[in-house]
């Protein structure tokens, strides 16, 4: 029930209360190269409010998980503003700001679960106690207690993923980044980790920003959508979701769920030429 | 009985087969019978001459029997060899001289201290040349071109020099056997200290780790697998700067020093031995190191080991 509450309060809210996030005006980002320079961003605006869960999707290419480094610090944009919390991304991160979750586990193969969900915190400088706890609280959170002992190579890769989730979460952040998590795991269990991200959504309230490119996938998980296209890489539609907070597997045959995926679609084949 | 045969002989055959037992043997077999062939071959000019100036008859029968048991042979046969080790390695007291184990242990020792030299030494310029990208321009040829010269013909040098310094005895031949096995350890370590990718170092980025967080949390535990590969190579190489150390020198005690005296006196028998004791101690070492890595590499996961 309490938990519950908050998420409805952040609904009824109107737009412009809400704490912008991220905020992006104007960005560009050119990767040097000696041939032809790579328009990796192209004039990139968007405000990312607290408590949304905002997806990027587009083909490869178009710039989405370059966009979510620049948000990380990870890249530098070539010019136009962005800030994080109020910050400059570099101090954002600095401040410990997000976790990020990346394409691939990139656990640290000679450390233990409870280990390396540790890790963030033991370069933090908290306690042993604390450490363990929050390693604990949150392995419990993606349904992985018992496993603690276990090496990653002891894991399936579903489960390595979601031992990686744990890891940005113990760090508290209010943003979590997510880099295509699920992206080399089979349907089956990419179902099952998406209704666990959306309960730890709702659970936890944060701000999470979710790199795909699945329809199904960016349609089920988001609040807000973000169509891009490649060459050079922009943002051609940014689709508000009307679906409720708290959604289960079944939302997917809905009208208004179809009705999302095919405006998502459209979005996809206008901004993507078949020719090359 | 052919079926009793039949159900006992497969078993055996098949474990001789399938293990390693037969292979192993074979391939020993064939080396005994091409040493005792070649012992006849090369000590039978020597007697051929003795027995015609001493005008005795021969036949092939007295020729095998004395070309396997000469007392300076070229090439002795191998239970000679077996003889001497026996005698000198429990027939004598270990603090004599005669014994074989006293001279492998001052060998032993003094490969030990270089290996540890060699280890924290390798180790240090690696961390150097991955951290300080100057040092990798201007170290790494120095390194290089410290292996190209023969350690025969350094090694009297830095005899000299840490003599004139008020070194001897075990330190500098241990300085000797460092010089040859710090290369490895540097060129796996620089290897390994570099080997976490792209997204590992994000990951420390991300929770603005400080470089000393990435240099103990990352590098160093991704360096281990490569730190022992390394370290078995440079504690076989140890044991031989240990002994060359000890030619030059003129050292009276040591391996090195049965090598020497050895070929002095023409001692082969006693070169062979000292030959096998040093080759049975550096399997020793290389046999210790990889049970000390595979306990590590255990701690660490285990699924390498």
């Amino acid at each position: 029930m309490f938990s519950c509450m908050p998420s409805s309060i952040a609904r009824t809210l109107p737009e412009t209360q809400r704490d912008a996030v991220v905020e992006i005006e104007k960005l560009n980002l050119t990767f040097p190269a000696p041939d032809a320079p790579v328009h990796a961003l192209s004039d990139i605006d968007l405000t990312i409010e607290a408590g949304d869960f905002v997806s990027f999707i587009g083909p490869s290419g178009c710039g989405k998980t370059t966009l979510m480094r620049v948000i990380a610090d990870l890249e530098t944009p070539t010019d136009g503003h962005i800030s994080v919390n109020g910050m400059s991304p570099a101090e954002a991160r600095l401040k410990r700001a997000y976790g990020y979750v990346f394409q691939a586990p990139a656990l640290y193969p000679w450390r233990t679960v409870l280990k390396n969900v540790m890790l963030p915190l033991e370069i933090m400088g908290l306690s042993k106690q604390e450490q363990r706890s929050r390693a604990a609280k949150n392995l419990a959170l993606v349904n992985l207690e018992g496993f603690e002992k276990k090496f990653p190579w002891q894991l399936s890769g579903g489960m390595q993923q979601r031992v990686s989730i744990a890891r940005a979460l113990a760090v508290e952040p209010d943003l979590l980044l997510m880099d295509e998590p699920f992206g080399a795991l089979d349907e089956i269990t990419r179902d099952h980790l998406n209704e666990q991200l959306l309960q730890l959504w709702d659970q936890t309230k944060k701000t999470v920003v979710f790199v795909t490119h699945s329809i199904p996938e960016a349609v089920f998980l988001s609040s807000k959508i973000v169509v891009m296209s490649p060459r050079p890489g922009k943002i051609i539609d940014i689709i508000d979701s009307g679906l409720p907070r708290d959604r289960t597997l079944d939302i997917r045959e809905t009208p208004e769920f179809l009705e999302i995926s095919h405006r998502v679609r459209e979005g996809l084949r206008s901004g993507h030429s078949y020719d090359d | 009985m052919t079926d009793i045969g039949a159900g006992i002989t497969p078993g055996l055959w098949h474990r001789l087969y399938s293990g390693k037992t037969f292979p192993v043997l074979t391939i020993l077999l064939s080396i005994l019978i091409l040493w005792y062939a070649g012992a006849v071959y090369m000590n039978s000019d020597r007697l051929i001459d003795q027995y015609e100036r001493n005008k005795t008859d021969w036949d092939m029968e007295i020729l095998i029997e004395d070309a396997w048991s000469m007392e300076r042979p070229i090439l002795p046969a191998p239970q000679q060899i077996v003889v001497e080790l026996i005698d000198t390695v429990l027939g004598k007291n270990i603090t004599s001289k005669r014994s074989l184990v006293f001279h492998a242990w001052i060998t032993l020792s003094s490969t030990l201290l270089g290996f540890a030299f060699g280890t924290i030494l390798g180790i240090i310029l690696a961390v150097g040349i991955v951290h300080v990208q100057t040092l990798d321009r201007s170290l790494m040829p120095w390194i290089i071109a410290s292996q190209t010269i023969p350690i025969l013909a350094i090694a009297p040098m830095i005899i000299v020099v840490l003599g004139h310094l008020g070194l001897t005895g075990l330190v500098p031949k241990a300085i000797i056997s460092m010089y040859l096995c710090f290369f490895p350890i540097t060129i796996g370590m620089v290897k390994g200290l570099r080997s976490p990718d792209i997204l590992q170092l994000d990951l420390m980025k991300t929770y603005s780790a400080s470089s000393s967080d990435v240099f103990w949390k990352l590098r160093i535990p991704a360096s281990i697998p490569f730190l022992f590969t390394s370290l078995k190579v440079a504690v076989a190489i140890s044991l031989v700067g240990a002994i060359v150390a000890e030619l030059p020198t003129g050292a009276i005690q040591g391996l090195g020093a049965r090598l020497l005296a050895g070929s002095y006196y023409g001692q082969t028998i006693q070169i062979w031995s000292a030959l096998v004791v040093a080759s049975f101690m550096g399997m020793f070492l290389v046999w210790a190191v990889s049970l000390a890595e595979k306990a590590t590499l255990r701690q660490m996961g285990g699924q390498t080991a």
